[in-house]
């Protein structure tokens, strides 16, 4: 125990002494966070229509103006040819285009069926999504209007929906992100600090003093774990902070089982780091293995796109990705109150993943090569 | 006696290439055994083998009554070992270095306070105290290695080129300082390119391509030799045959 102490407060020492590494642990994630929480939302605005009405009837400007009346649409132009409106598109000027042909309004009386076009510009996947989805809301509530209206058949009589929006009521992105981004960054911070460090005593050589005194491996891997989990829960505590003071994240849930949990789940992403810093032999190879880990647990961590809309493969994957659980571990408690009942399964994981990666980490590393 | 370090055909073969082969010595206690050869003749990774950092593929070995395979940690506790690569924490002062080995070498809190101020004393350094290692000058590096490599009182201490790059007058202080740590009844199992420093040992072992060429003290290896000096015997010796 005493050793293992006097690890800790020569891991301390290193890191403040280097003039760089305060803010580098404990401004720039504060920035980051601030930064990506405004930029990191995905609603779709301002969604750029060029308008093509070959009509010029009541019942086309009717649904133009529905258009324009949507938050979610910038008519910003509108013209006789779809050529024009291609090339909009082409330039980038615009993202979608309608295009409402002649006797639009006489086909709908007397047929009762009408058609129009609308072409978007797919390259954002996403984005092309949202908006012909917009749109078709638009046009399918101009359409039941027309019905009633217009066609004088009575609107069917049909289900009427009301959404009400339970644990984030006005929709609100950053409280959605927020508690998300926070995870990231300590991540990011945790596995770095600690994956470059076993590495770096070997690069410079300190680790074969260390190898050549009776030292426990369990208590060499304990005292370089616990400077950078202390720092990490201090990281959390501030981000955390942070996110109550600049973006109203709701505090539903316990705080104490967010950092309980935060606790373990740190002991997994040390752990890893450690067990990379075993074995690679520099801090470049420690950097590239940690960033090939960092960048499939992100992507795959449901922050950025949801996992029940993954492939079945790419689900299970996810299962072996503590990030993943700790994103939903963070939204379940801060946002919708959940407990210690409600986590229990994810928490089990965390425990069996801490105990499996730490276990592994102590075992690579060699004292006798 | 048990003698301190026993080695028997020991062997460390990386692939094809053999380091080091089959080389059987003995040292006793309390001596100072010079460990000599060229650049790449195989000592450290000898040394690495004794002081329980590399496993040897083959042969026979202990140290203070320890077996190299088997209890390598038990070996730990009694060699100090000063590395060929400098490895004190450079981003750390000299008293945080001392305090920091004492603690992992489990010294007791009192036991470690006396020591930084002894062996700082003891170094004249007290003006460094507070001083990052990294900025202190390497002959006052070299001294600082060797007093908290043999801080916990080892029995034996490995030293590898101690001396590597180091001014006469520093390195005549530091072989004081192993006299004096030997004069205490400490072994010194020690490798080096200065064969005056080689003079100063009791006996001396001259390692050729992996194989342990000579070894005898350095008077007798001089009359076996025919040569005036230590350089001559090692020059002998190592020369490619024409």
């Amino acid at each position: 125990m005493r050793t293992i102490l006097f690890i800790v407060r020569k891991e301390f020492l290193q890191v403040f002494r280097h003039k760089v590494m305060l803010p580098l642990i404990f401004l720039m994630p504060i920035i980051q966070l601030v930064i990506l929480a405004h930029a990191a939302d995905f609603e779709v605005k301002n969604i750029n229509l060029h308008v093509v009405d070959h009509d010029q009837s009541q019942a086309s400007r009717q649904l133009i103006s529905k258009f324009s009346a949507s938050r979610n649409f910038n008519i910003i132009g509108s013209s006789f040819s779809s050529q024009v409106a291609y090339d909009e598109i082409q330039r980038g000027d615009a993202d979608l285009f309608i295009e409402i042909p002649a006797h639009f309004q006489r086909h709908l009386i007397r047929n009762n069926t009408a058609s129009l076009q609308l072409s978007v510009n797919a390259i954002n996947g996403v984005q092309a999504g949202l908006a012909s989805a917009y749109a078709s809301a638009i046009i399918q509530d101009f359409n039941g209007q027309v019905r009633a209206e217009w066609a004088k058949t009575a609107a069917p009589p049909g289900l009427s929906v009301t959404f009400s929006n339970w644990f984030n009521p006005e929709m609100n992105y950053q409280t959605f992100m927020v508690p998300g981004i926070l995870v990231l960054l300590v991540t990011l911070i945790g596995m770095f600090l600690s994956g470059m460090n076993i590495v770096k005593e070997k690069e410079i050589g300190t680790i074969e003093q260390i190898n050549v005194t009776p030292i426990r491996k369990y208590q060499f891997i304990i005292g370089k774990l616990l400077p950078f989990w202390i720092i990490a829960l201090v990281e959390l505590s501030i981000g955390l902070f942070v996110g109550w003071l600049i973006f109203d994240i709701p505090f539903v849930g316990s705080l104490w089982l967010i950092f309980g949990f935060a606790a373990i789940y740190l002991l997994v992403v040390l752990g890893l780091g450690l067990l990379v810093s075993t074995f690679t032999e520099t801090q470049q190879q420690a950097m590239f293995v940690s960033w090939f880990f960092l960048i499939i647990f992100i992507l795959m961590s449901g922050l950025f796109t949801p996992i029940e809309s993954m492939p079945p493969w790419a689900q299970a994957i996810t299962r072996f990705n503590p990030v993943a659980y700790f994103v939903e571990v963070m939204r379940m408690v801060l946002l919708k109150g959940s407990s210690l009942i409600d986590i229990r399964q994810h928490l089990i994981v965390m425990l069996t993943a801490a105990l499996v990666v730490n276990a592994l980490a102590v075992m690579n590393y060699r004292k006798t090569n | 006696m048990v003698p301190a370090i026993t080695a028997d055909k020991l062997t460390k073969k990386f692939g094809d290439f053999t380091a080091v082969n089959q080389i059987t010595f003995e040292v006793k206690k309390g001596e100072i055994f010079g460990f000599l050869g060229a650049n790449g003749a195989g000592k450290t990774t000898a040394m690495r083998m004794l002081n329980g950092l590399s496993r040897p593929t083959a042969g026979q070995a202990s140290v203070a009554g320890f077996d190299v395979y088997r209890q390598t940690e038990k070996i730990k506790q009694h060699i100090g070992y000063m590395s060929q690569k400098f490895s004190l924490y450079e981003d750390l002062t000299v008293k945080e270095n001392i305090q920091f080995y004492g603690g992992i070498y489990g010294l007791p809190g009192r036991e470690i306070r006396h020591q930084v101020k002894a062996l700082i004393e003891g170094l004249g350094m007290q003006a460094f105290a507070g001083t990052l290692v990294k900025s202190i000058p390497l002959g006052w590096k070299q001294k600082l290695s060797f007093s908290i490599a043999i801080m916990h009182r080892p029995g034996i201490v490995f030293l590898d080129e101690p001396t590597g790059g180091v001014d006469p007058i520093t390195r005549r202080q530091f072989w004081e300082m192993i006299y004096k740590a030997a004069s205490e009844g400490m072994t010194v199992f020690v490798t080096t390119h200065y064969m005056d420093e080689a003079e100063y040992c009791g006996r001396v072992s001259i390692m050729v391509d992996g194989r342990i060429a000579a070894l005898d003290t350095p008077r007798a290896l001089k009359e076996q030799f025919g040569a005036s000096s230590m350089n001559d015997v090692f020059l002998q010796l190592t020369r490619p045959k024409s």
